[in-house]
C-alpha cells in the first residue's frame, strides 16, 4: 500500500469509526426530546 | 382516534439495531470492497461520502419521519403511509410498491441466506475434517455451482448437506417463526443479539486477516499490504490492450516500482500499454459516481419500504433523527471499517491482484473467499466465523423484508399475526421455491434482483423523497423529523431534502437506466432487456410474472379493504 492509500484508508476508516462511536455515545447520553425549538421550525415550504 | 399499534419497539436501541440489521448485509462485506477497488479507494470514497450525505441520509430520514407520522395515525404499511400522507384515492396503490419490493426480494434473499448458512456449517465440519477444505478456487467454484444448482434447473434441490435444499428449509422456517413473534419479541430480539455478535466476530476475522502478512514467501507481492493497496490506493496503474481493455492491474507499495513493473509487463505483451488513472480522472468518470451512489443507496436499504414500516412503530415523542443517523453509521462502520479491511486484503494475500480482479460479488464471496479461508492458518474456524457473520447479516435483513407484508395484510384485511404470517409464509414459500427451482445460471434470482431489487427500489426512493419534500412538505417533514429529537439537523439539510437529493437521485437513476436498461455506451443492449425482448428467455418472463402476480394480489387486497374505504368515506 502506498502512503496515499494509507492516508485514504485512515481517513475513511477513521471517519466512519468516529461517527459510529459518536452516535453510540449520543444514544447513551441523550434522551429523546432534547432538541430545542429553533428558527428553522417556523419556516414553511 | 387512531387505533393503538398492535406492537411496538421495546427501546430506542432496539429500533436502531433493527434498522441497522436491515441495512447491514452481504453487500457490506463482499460488494463494497469490489466496487471500491474497481475505481480506486480515494476517488470512490469521495463520491461515496458525498452520496452518503445527499442521498443516503436524507432518504433514510424522510422514511423515518413519514413512517412515524403515519404510524401515529394507525398506518403501519407502506400503502397505508402513502394513503395517510397523500389525500388521493390512488395513493395507496403507489405505496404498495413498498410492499412488493421487500416481499419479492425476500423470495430470493433467503436463497442467498441459505448459502451462507450452508457454508457456515461446511466450515465448521472442515475444522474436524481437513478433507473438506477447498484446495483451489476452481475447487470452491465447482462446489458453489453444485450447491446452488447453477448447472441445471432443480439441481439444487437435493437432500444433502452440500446442497441448497436443507438449508433453505431451515432459513424459511426460522424466518417465519421469528417474524411470528412480532416486532419486539421477534425482530428486535434477533437484532439485539445478532448485531453485537456480528460485530465481535467481524473484529476477530479482521484481526486474523490483518496479521496474515505474506502467507507464501514464493509470492512476495501477495500480501495484506498489497491487498489494502489494491482497495485503497487513490490511483490505478493498468496494463491495457490495443482496444483499451484491461489486461492487468499492477499494485505495489512503491509508486515508482509500480510504474516500472507495469511498463515491463506492457513491453512483454504485444499491443499493450500502461494506463495511469489518477484520482481526478476517476472522479470525472460518470461510472464512478453511478457505482458509489448505487452502493450507498443499496447498502443503507433506503427505498426498500422497510424503514417506512419500522418507523411506524416508533413512539410520538421518541427520537428518530439520532436513531436514523446511528443506524446509518453502524452500516457504514460495518461496510468501510470491516468489509473494507477484511475481504480484499485476505483474498489478495493468497491469490494476488490478478486472482481477484474482475470477481463479482458472488464470485468473491463464494468462490474466492472459501479457498482463501481454507488456505490460511486456523482458516476453517475463521471461515466459519466469516460465513456466520454473513448469515447474521442476511437474517436480520430478511426479517425486515417480511414485516412490510405482514403489516399490509394485518392492516388491509384486519387479520392477526397468525393469519398474516400463514398467508405471507405460503406466498413467500411459493416464490422462494420458484427461485430455488430455476437455479440454472441463477437466472430467476438475477432477474428479480435487477428489476425489483434495483430498478423498482430506485423508483420508490425517488417517489419517497419527492413526497417528503413536496407533497408532505418540507415544513411538516422537518417538524416531524425533530419531534422528540435528541439532536438537531443543520439547516442546510432543508434544501438538500427538497432540491439536491431528488435532483441527484433522478440524475443517477437516469444514468443507470440509460446504461443498464437501454444499453447506452455499450455495443449491445443490457442482458436483462435482451433476456426479455430478444431471447424471450422463459425464466426471465416467469420471474416478471411472479412480480406481476404479487403486485396484482397486493393491489387487490388493498382495493377490497374496508380500512381504506372507511377512511375515504
Amino acid at each position: 500500500m502506498q502512503p496515499a492509500g494509507l492516508l485514504v484508508m485512515a481517513i475513511s476508516v477513521g471517519t466512519v469509526t468516529a461517527l459510529f462511536f459518536w452516535c453510540v455515545w449520543l444514544v447513551l447520553t441523550r434522551p429523546s426530546g432534547e432538541v430545542e425549538q429553533g428558527p428553522d421550525d417556523h419556516r414553511r415550504s | 382516534m387512531a387505533p393503538p399499534p398492535r406492537d411496538s419497539w421495546g427501546s430506542r436501541l432496539g429500533v436502531i439495531l433493527a434498522v441497522a440489521g436491515s441495512a447491514v448485509g452481504l453487500g457490506n462485506f463482499i460488494r463494497f470492497p469490489g466496487q471500491a477497488a474497481q475505481f480506486g479507494g480515494g476517488a470512490f470514497m469521495i463520491a461515496y461520502a458525498i452520496s452518503f450525505l445527499i442521498i443516503g441520509l436524507p432518504i433514510g430520514w424522510a422514511e423515518w419521519a413519514m413512517g412515524r407520522y403515519a404510524g401515529q395515525r394507525g398506518y403501519h404499511s407502506a400503502a397505508g403511509v402513502f394513503h395517510c400522507l397523500i389525500p388521493w384515492r390512488g395513493s395507496k396503490y403507489i405505496g404498495v410498491i413498498g410492499a412488493i419490493i421487500p416481499l419479492v426480494i425476500f423470495m430470493y434473499y433467503v436463497v442467498i441466506e441459505a448459502w451462507t448458512l450452508g457454508y457456515t456449517v461446511r466450515f465448521v465440519r472442515a475444522i474436524f475434517d481437513p478433507a473438506l477444505r477447498f484446495q483451489t478456487v476452481a475447487d470452491s467454484q465447482a462446489y458453489f455451482g453444485r450447491f446452488v444448482g447453477s448447472a441445471a434447473d432443480g439441481s439444487a434441490l437435493r437432500l444433502d448437506l452440500d446442497s441448497l435444499l436443507p438449508w433453505l428449509a431451515v432459513v424459511v422456517v426460522v424466518n417465519l417463526v421469528l417474524i411470528y413473534r412480532g416486532i419486539s419479541a421477534g425482530i428486535q430480539k434477533v437484532c439485539e443479539i445478532g448485531m453485537p455478535v456480528l460485530l465481535v466476530l467481524s473484529l476477530l476475522v479482521l484481526a486474523r486477516v490483518l496479521t496474515l502478512g505474506t502467507p507464501d514467501p514464493a509470492f512476495p507481492e501477495r500480501n495484506v499490504s498489497t491487498g489494502l493497496g489494491y482497495m485503497w490506493n487513490p490511483g490505478k496503474t493498468l496494463v491495457v490492450g490495443e482496444d483499451g481493455g484491461k489486461i492487468a492491474e499492477v499494485v505495489d507499495a512503491d509508486a515508482v516500482r509500480q510504474r516500472e513493473r507495469a511498463e515491463a509487463m506492457a513491453a512483454a505483451t504485444p499491443g499493450a500499454r500502461v494506463e495511469r488513472r489518477t484520482m481526478l480522472s476517476q472522479l470525472a468518470d460518470p461510472d464512478l459516481w453511478l457505482a458509489a451512489a448505487g452502493q450507498i443507496f443499496f447498502s443503507l436499504s433506503v427505498g426498500f419500504g422497510v424503514i417506512l414500516v419500522y418507523a411506524s412503530y416508533v413512539g410520538p415523542r421518541d427520537d428518530i433523527v439520532l436513531s436514523g443517523l446511528t443506524a446509518s453509521a453502524t452500516n457504514e462502520f460495518c461496510e468501510v471499517a470491516l468489509g473494507g479491511l477484511i475481504t480484499l486484503p485476505a483474498a489478495v494475500a493468497f491469490l494476488g491482484v490478478a486472482g481477484v480482479a474482475g470477481q463479482g460479488t458472488f464470485g468473491l464471496g463464494f468462490n474466492v473467499l472459501p479457498m482463501v479461508f481454507s488456505a490460511m492458518p486456523a482458516g476453517s474456524l475463521f471461515g466459519a466465523m466469516f460465513f456466520l457473520v454473513l448469515f447474521i447479516a442476511a437474517i436480520t435483513s430478511s426479517l425486515s423484508m417480511l414485516q412490510p407484508g405482514i403489516a399490509l395484510l394485518e392492516e388491509a384485511l384486519g387479520i392477526g399475526r397468525k393469519g398474516s404470517v400463514g398467508l405471507l409464509g405460503t406466498l413467500t414459500a411459493l416464490g422462494t421455491g420458484f427461485v430455488a427451482w430455476f437455479s440454472r445460471d441463477l437466472k430467476a434470482l438475477d432477474t428479480l434482483d435487477f428489476w425489483v431489487g434495483t430498478f423498482l427500489i430506485f423508483v420508490l426512493a425517488m417517489i419517497q423523497i419527492v413526497l417528503f419534500g413536496w407533497a408532505f412538505g418540507i415544513g411538516r417533514g422537518w417538524e416531524e423529523l425533530h419531534r422528540g429529537g435528541a439532536i438537531r439537523l443543520p439547516g442546510f439539510f432543508r434544501p438538500i431534502f427538497r432540491y439536491v437529493c431528488p435532483g441527484f437521485l433522478v440524475t443517477i437513476f437516469v444514468l443507470w437506466f440509460l446504461k443498464n436498461v437501454v444499453g447506452l455506451g455499450r455495443t449491445e443492449p443490457s442482458s436483462y432487456v435482451a433476456d426479455l425482448f430478444e431471447k424471450g428467455e422463459p425464466v426471465a418472463w416467469l420471474s416478471i410474472g411472479v412480480v406481476l402476480v404479487v403486485s396484482v394480489g397486493l393491489a387487490a387486497t388493498i382495493a377490497s379493504s374496508k380500512r381504506y374505504a372507511d377512511d375515504e368515506a
